[in-house]
């Protein structure tokens, strides 16, 4: 269904993100928050890779060192091929052009003083030299194949609903034709009915425009659906990567298989003989992450190594990546 | 999505014909009965003490001893003083700068006030410096403080400009940079929260400009701060500058102000009360009817109370 190429559009390379604790009047540092821990992946054109996890393992903060929000600690992107950490401001901003993101609320994403034809043209005013004329004519054309009214750009975004706000929100990402998205849980916020067609919004976006996605999500069975690979991530590193097929079918990592296990299933027959694989305990704290591999102090089938050193992150059979010591 | 497209249908009528935003706004502005009664209020109040003196041409500096004290006569309607100044002439000549004052030191206050706290509330460096200085001249005693500056500085001003503009460029001055502090803190904290929203790291990841997030994205959202601000502002300058007259270092003492006529008639108002209600009934009319605009305009250039 979705035509991929092997052409690589984006590499992350041990891409760390530590955000310092600091206490006391002189605000000394006196730990770090490990939010991301040298993770490494790469998407390919055209095709759409999923990011899961539960809260708080740094899928979110991932999205956001991609598209250079936030700075990184250490690490590498590079962006078709520029190296994103390194270049000035000005190239950044041109590389922007390229690269969007759609938010996890829309509540909070769209500025509520600013009309929606104001705020899906503010990428073009930022960028693209457009009269006005053909600034509306664009707004009126994104707005139609996000499946709004052209005629709303005098409104403001009080005046919509969730999934609708959600779609302005995508217009305005898909404003200067970009290749890449960053989708930061864009349905976490909407309700289930809504999340149906806000996905395949996306995904007859993508078929139309020959679109890259970083899809972030914690919703199993939703990335299942629209990713073609996988990433798992846990307190900061990804445990296991696979395409969309082969990890569901066969997870190898005891997280993954945990994860999975926790998905209802169609079928009821099959749903009543379906096993829970229950974790113990709470996910440790990203300041002060296990020694060895992160899992370690949850994981059901740990030995004594697993607590000392951190597992290779390694290749187990084509396109198959997983980080544990026992596969 | 047919869904939402039947939904668009059925409120086409209210979106297809065009609006603009100052249309809008005028049109939630009417709704607000008190800030309608304001801007009648606070525009006769303008018109009276700007043209008013066109029509009443009493000199409100001429003395006539035969006519001292007197109550509303065809002649002088608000009565006249213990030397025989006409109160009427007086109250328009007053209000000419005492609404000026008030005007103009609210907008060196505001504009100085929302600078210092959009700078730091959005870049964290400053932050710092600049809270402890607003701290420092929230601690200073402003009136000993604008007596030392107006003392300093009177005598320059006098000679460069002439008695009056120069002192009235003084006193604006100096009540305005002595009354940005809060202004200041409020915007900063509004700022400190307005930037963490989402809507400004989508603006980044658009590559919007700093200087354009901050006048697009977080200057709108903070405008109701300013706006009580602006208000509040006007009342405590005409109050200031009469504390200043009274102290007899505002403006010369045959030199009319609303805060002035109010001190100087005080010491009669159980021969004349009149000559204390007219300032001070003008003082609070003024002050109310703006409080009452900026309410209304803070509630019309809101998006998500317009059309309510």
């Amino acid at each position: 269904m979705k035509k991929v190429t092997n052409k690589s559009l984006l590499k992350v390379d041990r891409l760390v993100k530590h955000f310092p604790i600091t206490k006391g009047i002189f605000r000394k540092k006196v730990g770090s928050v490990k939010a991301v821990d040298g993770i490494s992946f790469e998407i390919k054109e055209r095709e759409t890779l999923g990011l899961v996890g539960e809260s708080g393992c740094g899928k979110s903060t991932t999205g956001r060192l991609i598209l250079q929000l936030l700075p990184a600690t250490a690490g590498k992107v590079f962006f078709k091929d520029h190296e994103l950490n390194s270049i000035g401001s000005a190239d950044l901003r041109k590389q922007r052009l390229q690269m969007q993101m759609i938010f996890q609320d829309p509540q909070d994403s769209l500025n509520p003083r600013m009309t929606v034809g104001s705020i899906i043209s503010e990428p073009m005013i930022e960028h693209q030299r457009l009269d006005r004329l053909q600034r509306h004519e664009r707004v009126e054309q994104l707005l139609n194949s996000v499946g709004l009214d052209p005629k709303v750009t005098n409104r403001y975004p009080h005046e919509f609903s969730g999934g609708q706000r959600q779609r302005i929100g995508i217009a305005r990402a898909l404003a200067l034709s970009p290749d890449f998205i960053v989708c930061d849980e864009p349905i976490a916020a909407l309700d289930v009915s809504i999340q149906a067609q806000v996905i395949n919004l996306l995904e007859d976006l993508q078929e139309e425009f020959g679109l890259t996605y970083l899809f972030i999500s914690h919703d199993l069975s939703m990335i299942r659906h629209i990713a073609s690979r996988v990433a798992v991530m846990y307190l900061g590193r990804i445990v296991e990567l696979a395409s969309s097929q082969e990890l569901y079918s066969r997870p190898v990592h005891p997280y993954t298989k945990a994860l999975l296990s926790a998905v209802p299933l169609h079928d009821p027959v099959l749903e009543k003989k379906r096993k829970r694989i229950i974790l113990i305990g709470d996910v440790p704290s990203p300041a002060n992450p296990p020694s060895g591999c992160h899992f370690s102090t949850r994981c059901p089938v740990a030995e004594n190594n697993c607590f000392k050193t951190a597992p290779e992150w390694r290749e187990i059979s084509s396109g198959h990546n997983v980080a544990c010591h026992l596969v | 999505m047919t869904d939402i497209a039947k939904f668009e249908e059925l409120s086409q009528e209210a979106v297809s014909k065009h609006r603009s935003l100052w249309g809008d706004v005028w049109i939630q502005f009417r709704k607000h009965k008190g800030a309608l009664t304001g801007v009648f209020v606070f525009s006769f109040i303008t018109l009276a003490v700007f043209i008013g003196p066109y029509i009443h041409d009493i000199d409100p500096s001429a003395i006539n001893f035969k006519k001292r004290n007197l109550g509303p006569t065809l002649s002088h309607p608000l009565g006249t003083d213990n030397i025989g100044h006409d109160t009427l002439a007086q109250m328009l000549a007053g209000g000419q700068v005492s609404l000026a004052v008030g005007f103009l030191a609210m907008m060196i206050a505001l504009i100085l006030g929302t600078m210092i706290g959009i700078l730091a509330g959005f870049i964290k460096s400053l932050d710092g410096p600049l809270m402890r200085l607003t701290d420092l001249f929230l601690a200073l005693p402003i009136l000993p403080l604008l007596l030392v500056i107006i003392l300093l500085f009177r005598d320059t001003l006098r000679t460069l400009y002439g008695p009056e503009a120069g002192i009235f460029m003084l006193i604006v001055f100096v009540i305005g940079i002595t009354s940005w502090m809060h202004t200041a803190r409020i915007v900063r904290s509004d700022v400190l929260g307005i930037k963490e929203r989402e809507f400004v790291t989508a603006a980044y990841s658009i590559g919007t400009r700093k200087s354009r997030i901050i006048f697009r994205h977080i200057l709108p959202n903070i405008l109701s701060p300013i706006m009580v601000s602006a208000t509040l502002g006007i009342a405590n300058a005409i109050i200031t500058e009469s504390a200043l007259s009274f102290l007899g270092l505002g403006f010369p003492p045959d030199f009319p102000t609303w805060g002035r006529l109010l001190y100087d008639g005080a010491n009669f108002i159980q021969i004349t009360p009149s000559r204390v209600i007219w300032p001070g009934l003008f003082i609070a009319l003024t002050v109310l009817s703006v409080n009452y605009i900026g309410d209304g305009l803070r509630d019309a250039l809101d998006p998500r109370l317009r059309g309510r």
